[in-house]
């Protein structure tokens, strides 16, 4: 195997693992507490940019440029996504479930203004630049450059999925589920749904922010163009196909919708003649749409779908039942299809 | 300030209020936030920029100016064949989509969510066909005509201002007054009530599309004529229909079409108090303070 293609599937793979942290923050919010966000463009575009602020080198000609660590840069993203994130949710979380979609995709639409029009702060329509890169002194050995971005990114992932699935399994995800199930039963007994709801929104939109950043690293290079709404849907796309409510499904998701993604815009390319790439851009976007809506209608649990049990206790229990005398499959097609 | 925004945002605001009615009844009606509304604009704009171009081609009689206006008989007919394509498209949409997974008694949520879906497929689709370059109904220029009061307004401008006053005009009286307006409004105060008392949901449920495509279509052919016509046209209308649509309240005509003219009135002096690149800014702070101040909007009940 030639080392250009070693660099190539690190570089796919890490842009994939980037896709896995945006699918594992809108799990928090869609799978886990059945929030809907239409701005996930927008809250990665605050991190992106946050991130790229703190970190690349002062710039005469626009606010900023502070030349922190990227650590530094990808913490503060985190925390401005999440904190708009929890600025939104309160203002809309305690109304109509899909006020809060349309209120998130109004987000997407400003921070997308914000980003084209505030050109001292965000570079405009030409965005940021230079942003520095993981690893940067390797950068003259591709093969190893690439490798590191990839185990990065691989360690980030895998370290939010270990604290994200304990906190699934800890009694503040339960509650979360029990919330999205039944409301009433949950708020009988003492659990207020506004702010348990408030506080998934908040950490999925950080894990989002913390994305951009991540993303923003890894190219160098930011501008408006990237987080456009077609952004919001490839996630959604992910999530759906991998299984919402299931964290390996989330990064499985993104692993091969991403793969689909970059697969076929090849192929459609190279259908088109080189004048009418943009219709082969639309067309993909199209078959990707009829997709998703068809996963909606016909598979809404996605591939892997969501554990029924997370309790450790419940697990047992169920465990014990599963090799009792008699299950029956009618039980095992209820507990399968509910 | 140049009072020439007055007429500038009523103009914008009428086709945004068309839309947020079309937006309102699907929402109050079918309990889901339309994220494909926006499409069906510029599904509309596009279809009668087909339909009038066939007709244009067959005979250049239809393409001579009517009067005063700038378009010929091409364009009312690309119109009503456009309010027609749209109302089909969106029953083939509901019939594909919305209506099987209203009987798979998806949440309301999932439908919002195929609706996004839907959107950004119907947009795609426009951007393959037509491709993203900006179309015109007419490349005639007009000239604008003194109103008084410092206001100038082409006739192209006051012809759209008065077909969308009857329009909703007619809405209204159409929910007020009729039998199907009764039931429209019994099923979205409790669809399962008003099937147990033999209001046929089905048909409500189709006359609700096809009214939304419908002024969908008038408010995008508007556009397209004051404007011009682009595949993105719907997109960058969305928020500011959800915003007039929530402003007015949920399920109100009236206030869907009052708010849409507050917003449009709002973006045209923002224009002109802070610049043009910020004007898509300005339906998010509103929808930020509707829901801030008066979630229900200006003519809804508390829930």
């Amino acid at each position: 195997m030639s080392v250009e293609l070693v660099a190539y599937a690190a570089f796919f793979l890490t842009m994939a693992l980037t896709y896995a942290i945006m699918c594992l923050g809108l799990n928090v919010q869609w799978g886990q507490t059945g929030l809907f966000n239409v701005g996930v463009a927008g809250f990665v575009a605050i991190g992106a940019y946050v991130s790229a602020l703190l970190t690349t080198p002062d710039t005469p000609e626009r606010f900023g440029g502070f030349g922190m660590p990227i650590a530094v840069g990808w913490l503060g993203a985190a925390l401005a996504a999440g904190l708009v994130s929890f600025l939104i949710g309160a203002l809309t979380i305690r109304l109509r479930a899909d006020y809060l979609a349309i209120a998130t995709f109004g987000v997407a639409v400003a921070v997308q203004l914000v980003a084209l029009n505030l050109e001292p702060v965000t570079g405009g329509p030409f965005g940021i630049g230079f942003i520095p890169r993981p690893f940067a002194d390797l950068a003259g050995n591709p093969l190893a450059f690439s490798l590191a971005n990839l185990a990065l990114l691989a360690a980030v992932v895998v370290a939010l999925y270990l604290a994200l699935e304990r906190l699934v399994r800890s009694p503040w995800g339960r509650v979360l589920r029990a919330i999205r199930e039944d409301e009433a039963a949950a708020r009988a007994l003492g659990k207020n749904a506004t702010k348990f709801r408030l506080q998934a929104f908040a950490i999925g939109g950080g894990i989002m922010g913390l994305a951009g950043a991540a993303q923003a690293h890894f190219i160098g290079f930011i501008a408006p163009d990237n987080y456009v709404p077609m952004l919001t849907f490839q996630v959604w796309a992910m999530l759906i196909v991998g299984g919402s409510g299931n964290n390996r499904g989330a990064i499985l998701g993104a692993v091969l919708v991403w793969g689909i993604w970059a697969g076929s815009a090849g192929a459609f390319a190279a259908l088109f003649p080189p004048g009418e790439q943009a219709r082969a851009a639309a067309l993909q976007i199209v078959m990707i749409g009829v997709a998703l809506c068809a996963i909606l209608l016909l598979r809404p649990r996605g591939i892997l779908g969501e554990e029924r049990v997370v309790s450790r206790h419940l697990g047992r229990l169920s465990q014990l039942r599963r090799a009792g005398p008699q299950p029956t499959d009618k039980e095992t097609s209820r507990a399968g299809n509910p | 300030m140049n009072p020439q925004a007055l007429m500038d945002g009523l103009i914008t605001g009428s086709m945004i209020g068309l839309g947020a009615v079309g937006v309102t009844l699907t929402y109050s009606i079918l309990r889901f936030a339309n994220f494909a509304h926006g499409e069906l604009i510029a599904w509309g704009a596009y279809f009668a920029l087909a339909v009038a171009g066939v007709l244009g081609a067959v005979s250049g009689g239809f393409l001579a100016p009517i009067g005063p206006f700038s378009f010929g008989w091409a364009l009312p007919i690309g119109l009503l064949a456009a309010v027609a394509l749209t109302g089909g498209l969106a029953l083939v949409v509901d019939a594909l989509l919305f209506g099987r997974l209203r009987s798979q008694r998806s949440t309301v949520i999932i439908m919002v969510m195929a609706s996004f879906g839907a959107a950004l497929t119907l947009r795609s689709l426009l951007e393959f066909i037509f491709t993203s370059k900006p179309a015109y109904y007419t490349q005639a220029l007009q000239i604008a005509l003194p109103l008084g009061g410092g206001i100038r307004a082409t006739p192209d401008q006051l012809l759209s201002l008065a077909v969308a006053a009857v329009l909703v005009v007619a809405i209204h009286l159409l929910l007020t007054r009729t039998a199907i307006g009764r039931s429209m409004r019994a099923v979205s105060e409790n669809p399962a009530l008003a099937g147990v008392v033999g209001i046929e949901v089905r048909k409500v449920v189709r006359v609700v599309w096809l009214l939304g495509a419908g002024l969908a279509a008038v408010a995008g052919i508007s556009a397209g004529l004051l404007v011009q016509v682009r595949p993105q046209m719907g997109l960058d209308l969305l928020l500011p229909l959800f915003a007039a649509a929530i402003l007015g309240g949920i399920g109100s005509v009236p206030g869907a079409m009052l708010a849409g003219l507050i917003v449009g009135l709002s973006e045209a002096f923002a224009v002109q108090l802070i610049g043009a690149e910020w004007r898509a800014a300005i339906a998010f702070v509103i929808l930020v303070l509707v829901l801030l101040i008066r979630p229900q909007g200006i003519f809804g009940r508390p829930e």
